[in-house]
Order: structure tokens, then C-alpha cells, then sequence
């Protein structure tokens, strides 16, 4: 966390100074102008800020699918600067999940193989525990039913799901999400929050990116962007239990409650 | 990733467009089955031709009154009066790796049975040009050497003339025809040999004694040309030495002096016979080529489409943890399956369509292992190539880049 308080818990995830800035031609875009974070083992972190604050671009970072400008990354004491694309790619498949607003699952290709993909580019593991680790994984996402369908014979909620299936069957260190919530409706996203609540319960440290305050409240922690800094970071009081709210939700919502 | 899930994977994406991959392996299909089928009707003409000049003779020796300084070799080579039946007989006696040697002079002749007219090639050879020509006789028999004595008027026909003046299947031995007037009778008639290698009708002819043909057709006293065969075949070139060095003797010509003969053996001719089917299955063999090489750049063009259309795809799987190892061997291995499968139906393809032009066409073909591995190779081979730049393209790709193309 940003001032450096004395944790007893471990920090996962720690950037120091990170600075992101795009090129345009002449033109160059600070997305990111030195932001200082800790996220700490069994955190549940809500990202919050206006468009274009740098959100996505931290996420990015985090996730390993870009490289900062400047600045130092930890990722479970690993100085990640200093990676080569192969670890990288490696660190990606071992120890994060990434979750996407658009779901990006593997079109004409099963839940279930869409699910074991993470676990087909690590050779250690068979073809038999690949199958049990998924179905598992579609089990803990509520969707065991819906091994064998494919994406476009699934709902938005249910795509998402998937791919928060995929995200954690390699038993990652760190699930992030950008935007999860984004293209779902108001029962969608609570299923989904109550999920994520769920995996953070059984000691997944969790960093997801939300316009939404509603869904933000969720999380254990909210943290602020605003052009490229964090300028505020809040622990959430008590968190809303997204299982207790769907189960007085009354099912049969009739009108477009976005 | 592991070798049975990058199949699967790449089986996959090109059932996915089963249309695309189909017509980029038409490319493949088509180039190698051309391939396959030129090789083939090349192969299958030396195979032929080798097997026309064995109709010569075996391990025969032709020798023409002229300079082979000049290069060329004319066939027509009563021009010159410079061979006698003196060299004949000295090469006889000389030549120890010579088994037989004939004189031989070819007059053209208007043959005549009652209404029945046929023009052909009268040859005057001595008996032991059947040895030297594995002529053998269907009916009759062979003329001797007391017949070329005296000259005597008879004669070996082929089937082609016996068809001619006598009917199909008759048996005119014994009978006469009259060559240029003068009457001959039929001793023999030779056994069917077909076309040689320059085409001519082997079994168009008339064979009788040389003497007979020398000075009762022709009225000449030179010999037009020998014939002589080796002990061997690889005495063949010991054999045209001592030719060579008898007839130069013979003939007052010092060892520096150019020969005022030349000679061919059954080798050089197939040699230069088997030289031009050679050029012949290169440049089919090019051509057919060309086609492969265009084959592989549709594998090419179809698999920078195919990654620049699958950038998202090469995104998530990045993002959950591809090397760009494992992208590359994803996509070369998708262009190696279309090129190895294209390969293998156009292997397929090819052997079918030689058998067709084998049984409708009557060409002779022949299928060599060699061309078959050949083709499979080069298919996969194209694969590769043409596949690696693609894949490469896709393994370059930053995961946060290929996620956000659309
Ligand atoms: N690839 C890029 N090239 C150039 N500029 C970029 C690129 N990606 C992001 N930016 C810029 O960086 C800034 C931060 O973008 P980012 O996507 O991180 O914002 P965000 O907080 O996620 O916004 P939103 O809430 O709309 O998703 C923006 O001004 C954006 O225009
Ligand atoms: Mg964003």
C-alpha cells in the first residue's frame, strides 16, 4: 500500500515509481506517472477511477502482458523488470489469471478446453489432471453443466464465468480482472462479485477494475486512479456479501434494471 | 505445449475453414501430382528408349566410311569409297575383342508379288548379322556365307513385308518375289521386333547376302558401312580401339592422323538418347515445380491471413501463458499439416493420373520411389518455408498488442 505501512501479511503484488508512457508519433500519452502500490496476500482490491486515469494500463503491467516505461515491479518477490518474454510468459501461467471485460474466450472452442488452456502450455501437467483441474474450476464457477458448450451457446454471464474458471485453474497467486462486471447486468454482476468472493474467502488475492461504486463496495479495499497516480486508497468498512443480496433478489425482475 | 494438443489444436483451426484449407491444399495438391506424373512420363520414356536401343543388338559397333572430326554423324554414307572387304576381313582376324563383323550395304528396293507392290530397305549383310543383331527367324531358315559367295538370289523378309505382298499370317517361304526385276526367293522370315528407338518399323526390311546386294542391285564394289559386335559389353570400348587401329593401319593413317571412319557403339547411342529423355524429365520436372512453388506461397498468403485474422486468439493465448515458441510451432505446424496432407493426396493424385495416361494414352510411365519421397519431402519442405514467416510474424507479436487488434 502506498506510504508503506508495517504489514504482517506478505505483499503479493509491489510497484514502485511505475511510469507507462505511450508514443504517438510526437505526441506522448503519460498513462501512468509513477504510481506506488502493495497488494498484500488474501486482498480483494477494487480499482476505481475516470476513464483514461491509467486503470487498464496498471492492470496491464501487473498481468504481465506489457512492460512499464519505468519503474519496479515485485511480483511474489520476483523483480519482473528484469524477465525475459519467455519468463514473462511464463509467470503469466503460473501465477496470474486474467480476466477481461470483453470475456475473450476461444470462439468454436469448448467451455471446458477454453477453461484448460492455461494448464496445455505448462508441460508438467497430464492430460488427466488437466480435464479434473477444469472441470473443477467450471464446478466452482457454478457452470459443471456447461462443460461441453460453446461460447456463442452461452450467456454474457456465463462467458464470463468461464473465463474466471480459466483464470484460476492454474491456481494463481493473483486473479486480476479488468472490468469483469463491465458488459454484465445488475443479478449477472452480483454473481459474479459473489463468486469472486468466494475464491478471496479460500485465499485468492483478487485486484479487479470497476467504474461502479455498488460493485466496488464488494471488495475488501478501493483504490483511486486519477490522471496516471493513485490519489486515495479506502478499506472498505464492511463489505457487501454478494450471496446474502442475490438471495433476497427477487428472481423474477421484469424490467431492465441496468 | 504438448505435441498431441498441438495437433489437436491446429487439426482444429483448419476444420474451422474447411473451404480455405481445402483450396490452399489445392495448390500443394496440384503441384506435387504434377510433379509425381512428369516424373513419371519421363522416367517411363528412358525406360523405353533404353529398352528400344537393347533392340539394336547387343553390344554392337557401327562403322561409316567418313571423318568424325567434324562432329555430326550422317547415316547416309555411300558418299564415300574408301571401305573394302579387306578391312572387313582384317578386323575379323585382328580384333580379339570383336566376336563378329559384317559388311553392309543398304539399297532401296521395289518389291513385287503378282498384283501385290511394296517399296522397303534391301540390306546386304553377311549371315552373322543375325548373331550380331539378335535377329531371329520365325519360319525358314538363314541364308549361308556360300551363298554370298555366289552370290546366290535369296532372301530374309520382315513381317511388315510378308503383311504386304502376301496377306496377314501367310507363310511365304519358299516363294518369289522380284526385287527391282530381278527374282528372289524367300528362305526365311524374321521373328517381330516392332519400332526402334528412332520409330522406323524394325520388321520393314529385306535381309540377303551381301555380295548378292552389292553387285546384283547396286552394281557397287565398296561396302557402305560394318557392323561388328564385342565379345562383351564392357569390352566395347576395347573392341572400338582395335577397330580403330586396324583400319587406320590399314588405311595408311599414322596414330595422330584423324580416321577416315567413325564409329558408335550401342553405348554412345544410348547415351545421347537417354541424355535428351533426361532433358526432357528436368524440364517437365521444372515445370511441374514452378507449380509446387506456387502452391507454397498460397500456403503462405492463406497463413499471413490466417494470423493476422487470428491476432486475438494468439493474444489470449498469450495471455494465459504461450512463449512465442509455442505460437510459432502452433502456426508452421498448422502450414505443415496442409503442405504434408496436400503432399500426400497429391502422391495419391499423381500415381492415378500416370496409370491414366499409361492406359488411355498408351505412354509408358514409370513410378520411382524416388520421385514419390522426393515430392513428400519437397511438400513438407515448402511447409516450413513458407510457413515460417507467418509463424514467425504471429511468435513476434507483444500480448497486450495482439489482445487489443481488432
Ligand atoms: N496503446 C496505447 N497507445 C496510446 N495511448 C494509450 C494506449 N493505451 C492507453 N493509452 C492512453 O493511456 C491513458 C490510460 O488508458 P487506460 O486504458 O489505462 O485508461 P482506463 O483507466 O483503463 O480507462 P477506461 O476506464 O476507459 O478503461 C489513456 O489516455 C489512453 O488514451
Ligand atoms: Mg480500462
Amino acid at each position: 500500500m502506498a506510504g508503506g505501512d508495517i504489514d504482517m501479511n506478505k505483499a503479493i503484488i509491489s510497484v514502485k515509481a511505475l511510469v507507462k508512457t505511450y508514443k504517438m508519433g510526437d505526441v506522448e500519452v503519460h498513462a501512468l506517472r509513477g504510481v506506488h502500490a502493495d497488494i498484500i496476500k488474501d486482498d480483494f482490491v477494487a480499482i476505481m477511477g475516470k476513464s483514461g486515469s491509467g486503470k487498464s494500463t496498471f492492470m496491464n503491467i501487473i498481468g504481465c502482458l506489457d512492460v512499464p516505461t519505468r519503474g519496479q515491479y515485485l511480483l511474489d518477490d520476483v523483480d519482473v523488470g528484469s524477465l525475459t518474454k519467455d519468463q514473462l510468459a511464463n509467470l503469466r501461467n503460473r501465477k496470474i489469471g486474467f480476466v477481461f471485460q470483453s470475456f475473450n474466450l476461444l470462439s468454436r472452442t469448448s467451455a471446458l478446453e477454453n477453461v484448460e488452456l492455461p494448464l496445455m502450455y505448462n508441460k508438467k501437467i497430464t492430460s488427466r489432471e488437466m480435464r479434473e483441474r477444469s472441470l473443477k474450476a467450471l464446478e466452482a464457477v457454478g457452470l459443471a453443466g456447461r462443460a461441453h458448450h460453446f461460447p456463442n451457446q452461452l450467456s454474457g454471464g456465463e462467458q464470463q464465468r468461464v473465463a474466471i474458471a480459466r483464470s484460476l485453474v492454474n491456481d494463481p497467486v493473483v486473479i486480476l480482472a479488468d472490468e469483469p462486471t463491465g458488459n454484465l447486468d445488475t443479478r449477472t454482476s452480483l454473481e459474479v462479485m459473489a463468486i469472486f468472493q468466494e475464491l478471496n474467502r479460500k485465499g485468492i488475492t483478487i485486484v479487479i477494475v470497476t467504474h461502479e461504486a455498488d460493485i466496488a463496495a464488494f471488495t475488501k479495499r478501493n483504490i483511486t486512479f486519477r490522471d496516471g497516480r493513485i490519489i486515495k486508497t479506502v478499506d472498505v468498512d464492511k463489505p457487501r456479501n454478494a450471496m446474502e443480496e442475490l438471495a433476497i433478489m427477487p428472481v423474477m425482475v421484469e424490467e431492465d434494471d441496468v | 505445449m504438448k505435441m498431441k494438443n498441438l495437433l489437436r489444436a491446429a487439426l482444429r483451426s483448419l476444420a474451422k475453414n474447411k473451404m480455405r484449407t481445402f483450396l490452399t491444399m489445392l495448390g500443394i495438391i496440384i503441384g506435387v501430382a504434377s510433379v509425381i506424373a512428369m516424373l513419371a512420363i519421363g522416367q517411363g520414356s528412358k525406360q523405353s528408349i533404353q529398352a528400344q536401343i537393347s533392340t539394336l543388338g547387343t553390344n554392337v559397333l557401327m562403322i561409316w566410311p567418313q571423318a568424325s572430326s567434324t562432329g555430326g554423324v550422317r547415316m547416309e554414307a555411300g558418299s564415300s569409297q574408301k571401305m573394302t572387304l579387306e578391312d572387313v576381313t582384317a578386323i575379323s582376324d585382328r580384333c580379339p575383342s570383336v566376336a563378329f563383323v559384317t559388311p553392309q550395304v543398304r539399297s532401296s528396293g521395289q518389291l513385287v508379288n503378282g498384283n501385290m507392290n511394296w517399296r522397303t530397305s534391301v540390306y546386304g549383310v553377311y549371315p552373322n548379322y543375325f548373331e550380331i543383331r539378335n535377329l531371329n527367324l520365325m519360319s525358314g531358315n538363314l541364308f549361308t556365307m556360300s551363298d554370298d559367295r555366289s552370290a546366290t538370289k535369296v532372301c530374309v523378309i520382315g513381317q511388315t513385308v510378308v503383311n504386304n505382298l502376301f496377306g496377314t499370317d501367310a507363310d511365304p517361304v519358299g516363294s518369289y518375289i522380284r526385287i527391282n526385276k530381278i527374282p528372289f526367293k524367300i528362305v526365311g522370315i524374321t521373328e517381330k521386333k516392332g519400332q526402334n528407338a528412332f520409330g522406323q518399323d524394325q520388321d520393314d526390311m529385306v535381309i540377303a547376302p551381301f555380295s548378292t546386294v552389292q553387285k546384283r542391285l547396286m552394281a557397287i564394289t565398296h561396302i557402305q558401312s560394318m557392323l561388328a559386335s564385342a565379345k562383351s559389353e564392357p569390352q566395347i570400348p576395347a573392341a572400338s580401339q582395335e577397330i580403330t587401329d586396324v583400319l587406320k593401319a590399314k588405311h595408311n593413317l599414322g596414330p595422330s592422323e584423324d580416321p577416315d571412319f567413325t564409329i558408335r557403339t550401342q553405348t554412345d547411342i544410348a547415351n545421347a538418347a537417354t541424355a535428351t529423355s533426361g532433358i526432357l524429365t528436368i524440364l517437365l520436372a521444372t515445370i511441374a515445380s514452378i507449380s509446387l512453388l506456387v502452391g507454397g506461397i498460397g500456403i503462405m498468403n492463406i497463413m499471413l491471413v490466417s494470423v493476422t485474422e487470428r491476432t486475438r486468439e494468439i493474444g489470449i493465448r498469450m495471455s494465459v501463458g504461450a512463449r512465442g515458441r509455442d505460437v510459432l510451432l502452433q502456426f508452421l505446424i498448422e502450414a505443415l499439416l496442409i503442405s504434408l496432407l496436400g503432399g500426400f493426396i497429391g502422391i495419391s493424385l499423381g500415381v492415378l493420373v500416370s496409370q491414366l495416361i499409361a492406359n488411355l494414352l498408351s505412354w509408358p510411365v514409370s513410378i520411382t520411389v524416388q520421385s514419390i519421397l522426393m515430392s513428400f519431402i519437397f511438400s513438407s519442405a515448402i511447409g516450413i518455408f513458407f510457413g515460417w514467416y507467418p509463424a514467425r510474424k504471429a511468435a513476434g507479436l507483444n500480448p497486450i498488442d495482439a489482445l487489443r487488434y481488432e
